[in-house]
């Protein structure tokens, strides 16, 4: 669909307004289908991270928005998203999730392709002319690059370079990544659910702290009175959001922990008493102050559009399926190589709220459905995302930067979604 | 207890599923020995669960503290909660001796919320300590999509 083809009340424009979006964007399916082709089927959308393919012949399966796609390592260590479509009659060629493989083989014909995605070998070639050139028929190969270990991948051959997409975000990738306490961050673990809900709600709430307080108290009273403290963002004065430009923004919650390689001195935490206990048998009181910080990990939510965050201490990972239909998954990060204790602690800390029965995502895939159950009432009131306007400051960057419980990172990714929509 | 039929174990264990079924919770944390571990993997292969990520890894205390969190009514998905119904099936005793038992079974567990039902379905294997009665010393829950698409969970299998 073209611009000139869409009715003015569904032109991006009148879709996105400055101060909230038209209830079509959670509920209109052939709008769906234009955000495939034109978000998902253009922008630098996040794959996976190195660590789930550490090794020569490694694998993993993925999405670009409602496409499958495997990425791979070849020989040489070349990243590679292919295409999970067989070039002759469109069969999937893997369907093991994650491991490693020297070629992948369509099941229905047997064509084979590399890890690279070259076709390979087919059977019974002499069935074809001789002007068939199997150079062109290998798995269709999205541009492929990568920041700090995230792996991004695009349809557009002409995008701009990943770094310049990322922009602002990447020193907020680089803070993030310091989780990894010098050994490196891995991936150990994910969770993964579905939400009967419209993308765009999800993305939407990484930077929405306005929430917390509301949805998350059956979390925060579980939590001992220290730890919750830290959660305390809503009645404090000194957290934010800021614009960081081309959809990505940042909701700073708990500012002594943005920098974690600047120790403020304090006494760690009690709750970590055991773990740092554990980890003097092993290292100075330095590097066990670096690890406990680290596995506490980092005092911001980064989004960026339209898939992927940096939030706290994990990966969150969306995926549209359909206009009322979204896959979310929360990838547990810990040390590469690191403590064993540690990344215990790491992973402990990730199944009390993330996950199908953590104690905070049930929650929140509550109130998200109830969003898109609701929105299905009186499609002429608007969905607002006000919050903060007229009292946001300019941040370094140039760009809007409002209190912590503004909707700036909303608007900034409504700002973008409207950007790629009008191409 | 030196010796323990099938029976006997699934009508414990039926008995713990109708507890689940009604949220008696604070009963069902009775039914718990000291320590042990309530369980459900992401993979369903493995059994090195401190050092896997699990969909719950709970020991006593958090099982307590998820009971408090599914009964204090501020948790949105769980005031109210889905309405569950299970069944538990195929029971075998694979390994007992004079102070506890290992059973498995089959159960399916089907919940109703907002108009539309969920479907799990999973293989649970409990160690039952059998001194005294029975009690659980860990029940360890294993999804047969454990590490696909699932949906939030507010309640217990």
């Amino acid at each position: 669909m073209s611009l000139d083809d869409m009715t003015p009340a569904m032109r991006p424009d009148a879709l996105v307004q400055p101060d909230r979006v038209k209830t079509p964007m959670y509920e209109d399916p052939a709008l769906f289908d234009e955000e495939m082709k034109k978000i998902f089927g253009k922008s630098w959308v996040w794959v996976g991270h190195e660590s789930e393919v550490p090794d020569k012949g490694s694998f993993k399966l993925s999405w670009v928005g409602t496409q499958p796609v495997i990425v791979s390592r070849d020989r040489k260590l070349g990243l590679h998203v292919l295409v999970n479509r067989c070039r002759h009659r469109s069969a999937t060629v893997c369907e093991v999730k994650k491991g490693k493989t020297s070629s992948f083989q369509c099941p229905y014909h047997g064509w084979g392709y590399g890890l690279d995605g070259s076709l390979r070998a087919i059977p019974y070639a002499e069935g074809y002319a001789a002007d068939f050139d199997k150079s062109q028929h290998g798995l269709v190969r999205l541009r492929v690059e990568t920041f700090e270990g995230m792996i991004f991948a695009t349809f557009d051959q002409d995008a701009e370079p990943l770094v310049d997409f990322l922009g602002n975000a990447k020193p907020w990738i680089k803070l993030f990544m310091k989780q990894g306490a010098g050994f490196g961050v891995k991936v150990l673990g994910e969770h993964q659910f579905k939400v009967p809900m419209n993308w765009k709600i999800q993305l939407e709430n990484t930077t929405d702290a306005y929430h917390f307080p509301i949805v998350h108290k059956s979390f925060l009273q579980s939590l001992d009175g220290e730890a919750n403290e830290s959660f305390s963002f809503m009645d404090d004065d000194d957290g934010w959001v800021e614009d960081l430009g081309n959809g990505h923004s940042v909701m700073v919650m708990m500012p002594e922990q943005i920098d974690l390689d600047v120790d403020d001195g304090q006494p760690l935490p009690e709750r970590f008493n055991d773990l740092a206990e554990t980890l003097r048998a092993d290292y100075d009181e330095a590097q066990v102050r670096r690890i406990v910080r680290a596995v506490a990990g980092c005092g911001f939510n980064l989004n960026l559009f339209p898939n992927a965050a940096c939030s706290l201490s994990f990966f969150r990972i969306l995926r549209p399926v359909s206009v009322h239909e979204t896959e979310i998954r929360h990838i547990a990060i810990g040390m590469d190589g690191g403590p064993v204790a540690a990344n215990q602690m790491r992973m402990r800390l990730h199944e009390h709220f993330q996950g199908p029965m953590g104690f905070g995502s049930p929650d929140d895939a509550e109130v998200w459905e109830r969003v898109q159950r609701g929105s299905a009432g009186d499609e002429r009131i608007d969905v607002m995302v006000n919050r903060g306007l007229g009292l946001e400051e300019t941040s370094e960057n140039g760009l809007p930067k409002g209190d912590i419980s503004a909707e700036t990172g909303m608007r900034a990714a409504y700002a973008q979604w409207k950007k790629v929509m009008e191409q | 207890m030196t010796s323990v039929t099938t029976a006997e174990v699934a009508e414990f264990l039926w008995y713990e599923a109708d507890l689940l079924d009604t949220k008696g919770y604070d009963e069902w944390l009775g039914l718990w020995a000291e320590g042990g571990h309530y369980v459900i993997p992401v993979d369903k292969t493995g059994d090195d669960f401190a050092n896997m990520l699990n969909i719950a890894y709970d020991d006593a205390e958090m099982r307590k503290m998820r009971v408090d969190r599914l009964q204090a009514g501020f948790s949105i998905s769980a005031a109210p909660p889905a309405e569950s119904v299970r069944t538990l099936s195929r029971f075998r005793i694979t390994q007992a001796d004079e102070t506890g038992l290992t059973v498995t079974a089959a159960q399916h567990v089907i919940e109703d919320k907002f108009g539309r039902q969920r479907m799990f379905a999973m293989n649970v294997t409990w160690v039952l300590d059998t001194t005294d009665g029975f009690k659980i010393r860990d029940k360890v829950i294993r999804l047969l999509n454990s590490d696909g698409m699932l949906t939030s969970i507010s309640y217990l299998f």
